[in-house]
């Protein structure tokens, strides 16, 4: 699907295009766009994309979900969008009806495990979940002895530590002490933690590659209004090949982030090609996000170094959103692991799969 | 915004795995037969024109070609099957790679008709093997400073001159070539070039091979005195060679391939590691397997392009770019992760070798066929820089 058939991707596009335009953003000090842009995305039911109608929902294809996404990295906009979506997609895996306002999900990092207790309650500490702080409610995957749950927890009774991200968005840390769930589910077969964070890795790997697109066009904009040496920068050939390297870690995380949505978005059950596209989109979008965020910081010189520009907006966020979900290290590492199981005579179906 | 880069999320639709199994047995059929091994990636370099032949029975050659030249009206998909499964084979296709891959398709869409019908159908049959005479002593990146001459004669061109690191000229029986007609003008320093398929077997060409630091020989110094190329082998428009090669390219960068050169050495490194490896070990090769199936990802979404009948030039470029920067430092990679594998791993040997081979291999990856820097030129005008 492309971005120009999905009408779902086009009001985002036109949302945060009238409402959340980066220079007013990066201006603002005190958040008064926030909450104008959250009515507006809410009103088109964005938030919600991944929800089903009978829970509520705006029930979007999960591939218009996905495009939601690529647009929200685009636009590098601090608001809960993605962390809220796939809190509505995790509820719905267990048919649990989505409030409205802000949400987020627990566990966020692998390191992190939340236990379902025998009274019902939930106990644990999850920490970077992203927008705690801002949530009404959280989603939460918890293990208890019948196996993984799902759960939707009111935020005010957990206990919340902020944090800030790299790119100064809340990464907070939530303790859960016997916390009563509003709603507690037990998930569908094979559903665990290992499925959240993957979705959410694969969340993340769409936005880096959207953010990445932005770093892209802001650094071969400026390339063509900066002048050094009585030349446009963008026609000195160390800067024109710079700026081909940009392109080509964007086209990279592009590729692999759109090509692991399209595998989720068929409805593929959870096998090891399934698991590749999404480890390897949230690897790939991961390296292209230090790369290519050091390339956009070279090509704008210092301008991009300072709060006022706006460059740091999409640079900053990238490299964040590589830690949220299991790093690329960590699903390297599990990625690896699982090639060693299967032997070297496997890896070549495996990758040649699809 | 700058023109927006496009790599759809492209399927193999489901006649390609039918075909992959078929593909798969064949070269199985072919290595239990003895016709090559498939650990010994430098065999490649080996001639075999029976293989070729059986791979032309087979249906594989010229795929994508209209029937009437022989070929088989399959989709640029399926050959893009075909390619990877040899290729990551070590299948000694040297033969018919650059006839299927890129000749054809020149002949196709410049040669008269008669040279089609003569041609075409012996390369999907295996018969024939192509050579490039791009490259000459003093015209390399600069593809538009070459002064191979080409003189009108009586019904025909005289050839004198010289290319050099032409692939495969020992053993071709043509060579597409480009010639000086006319010298460049003010305005255009790239007119006067043209277009011509060489035979190979006829008077005036000396071969000379070249050894490469592999130890190998693969390209050559092919010298032409007074060679005759008859008229109706001049290819496309007099002057224009220009104007024809930039669609070709698209074709000759993208495929597999670009970065599945130096594949096997992953294969080994993965035997080697077995099936419980370190966090070390596994973590570089979860980055090494997520980076080939994205750089497989882009190359397929090109295929798909070239399928659906676009040129995607900055792309294929890009695809080329990031592939063989990649292929090119697989084998260091590869090395470092193996420098605490236990001496007594089975294939500890093999992969020793194949590595040897392959750091060897690798200085070439990113300067044939357009070098890193030229790619990123044609990216950088891509993006609108130049
Ligand atoms: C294994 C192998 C097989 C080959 N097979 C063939 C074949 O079959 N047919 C054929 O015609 N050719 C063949 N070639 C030749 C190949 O196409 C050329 O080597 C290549 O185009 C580079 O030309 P060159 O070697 O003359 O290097 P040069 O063009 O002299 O370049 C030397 C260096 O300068 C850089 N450079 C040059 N111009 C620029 C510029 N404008 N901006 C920035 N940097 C620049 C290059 O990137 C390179 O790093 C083969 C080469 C190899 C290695």
């Amino acid at each position: 699907m492309t971005d120009a058939d999905n009408i779902v991707a086009e009001t985002a596009e036109r949302i945060f295009a009238d409402l959340a335009d980066a220079q007013t953003i990066n201006r603002d000090k005190n958040g008064s766009w926030k909450a104008p842009l959250w009515q507006a995305l809410t009103d088109a039911g964005l938030p919600l994309s991944w929800v089903p109608e009978e829970c509520d929902g705006s029930g979007t294809s999960m591939a218009e979900g996905f495009s939601v996404l690529s647009v929200a990295g685009r636009a590098g906009v601090a608001v809960p969008l993605a962390e809220t979506m796939l809190a509505g997609w995790l509820l719905a895996q267990a048919q649990i009806k989505s409030p409205e306002g802000m949400m987020t999900v627990a566990p966020a990092s692998p390191r992190d495990r939340l236990t379902l207790n025998a009274d019902g309650t939930i106990t644990g500490r999850a920490r970077g979940v992203p927008f705690a702080t801002d949530a009404k409610h959280i989603a939460v995957v918890a293990s208890g002895f019948g196996g993984a749950s799902i759960a939707l927890v009111d935020a005010s009774a957990c206990r919340i530590e902020a944090g800030l991200g790299l790119a100064d968005d809340p990464s907070d840390t939530v303790h859960f002490d016997t916390v009563k769930p509003i709603t507690l589910q037990s998930a569908p077969s094979g559903f665990d933690q290992n499925a959240l964070l993957l979705m959410g890795a694969l969340v993340r790997s769409q936005q880096i590659a959207g953010a990445l697109e932005t770093m892209l066009g802001i650094s071969v904009n400026y390339s063509g209004e900066r002048v050094a040496f009585e030349k446009k920068i963008s026609k000195f050939q160390a800067v024109q090949h710079n700026l081909a390297k940009l392109a080509g870690e964007t086209s990279a995380a592009l590729a692999a982030a759109s090509s692991a949505a399209d595998a989720f978005s068929s409805g593929a059950p959870l096998d090891d090609a399934l698991f590749l596209e999404a480890a390897a989109a949230k690897i790939r979008c991961s390296e292209a996000a230090e790369k290519g965020a050091a390339i956009a910081h070279q090509v704008l010189g210092a301008i991009g170094f300072t709060q006022e520009h706006i460059l740091h907006r999409y640079t900053l966020r990238a490299l964040a959103w590589r830690d949220d979900f299991g790093s690329e290290s960590y699903w390297a590492v599990e990625l690896g692991k699982l090639v060693a199981a299967r032997g070297a005579d496997e890896l070549w179906p495996l990758v040649a799969s699809r | 915004m700058t023109a927006a880069l496009r790599f759809d999320p492209i399927r193999l639709p489901a006649e390609c795995e039918q075909l992959r199994k078929e593909v798969r047995a064949f070269l199985a059929e072919e290595i239990a037969a003895g016709t090559f091994d498939p650990h010994k990636p430098q065999r490649e370099d080996s001639d075999n024109p029976e293989f070729s032949k059986r791979v032309g029975e087979r249906g594989w050659l010229g795929m994508t070609w209209p029937k009437k030249y022989g070929g088989h009206e399959r989709s640029f998909l399926e050959r893009y099957v075909v390619t990877e499964e040899m290729r990551v084979a070590n299948a000694p296709v040297r033969r018919f790679f650059v006839a299927d891959r890129q000749s054809g398709p020149v002949l196709l869409k410049y040669a008269p008709e008669h040279i089609k019908m003569d041609i075409l159908p012996r390369i999907c049959r295996g018969e024939v093997c192509f050579s490039i005479g791009m490259s000459e002593p003093n015209s390399g990146s600069d593809l538009f400073a070459a002064k191979t001459k080409a003189t009108k004669t009586n019904g025909g061109w005289l050839i004198n001159g010289s290319k050099i690191w032409t692939t495969s000229a020992h053993m071709a029986d043509y060579m597409i070539a480009i010639f000086r007609t006319s010298p460049p003008t003010k305005e255009n320093r790239r007119h006067g070039l043209t277009q011509f398929l060489v035979n190979m077997k006829k008077p005036g060409i000396t071969v000379n091979p070249i050894a490469q630091i592999t130890g190998q020989y693969e390209f050559n110094e092919v010298v032409f005195t007074d060679h005759f190329v008859p008229d109706d082998h001049m290819l496309g428009e007099i002057d224009s060679a220009w104007k024809q090669a930039t669609s070709e390219l698209a074709y000759e960068r993208s495929g597999p391939e670009r970065f599945l050169e130096t594949y096997y050495v992953l294969t080994e490194l993965v035997r080697a590691v077995g099936p419980k490896p370190d966090t070390r070990s596994a973590e570089g090769i979860g980055r090494l397997v997520a980076q080939l199936h994205t750089m497989r990802r882009m190359s397929v979404s090109v295929a798909g392009m070239l399928q659906a009948g676009k040129e995607p030039v900055v792309e294929a470029s890009i695809v080329k770019d990031i592939g063989t920067i990649w292929e090119q430092q697989l084998p260091h990679r590869v090395r470092e992760l193996a420098a605490f594998v236990d001496d007594s791993a089975s294939n500890h040997a093999t992969l020793d070798e194949m590595l040897g081979f392959a750091i060897k291999t690798a200085p070439k990856l990113t300067i044939q066929g357009g070098t890193t820097e030229v790619l990123r030129g044609i990216i950088a005008r891509g993006l609108g820089l130049r």
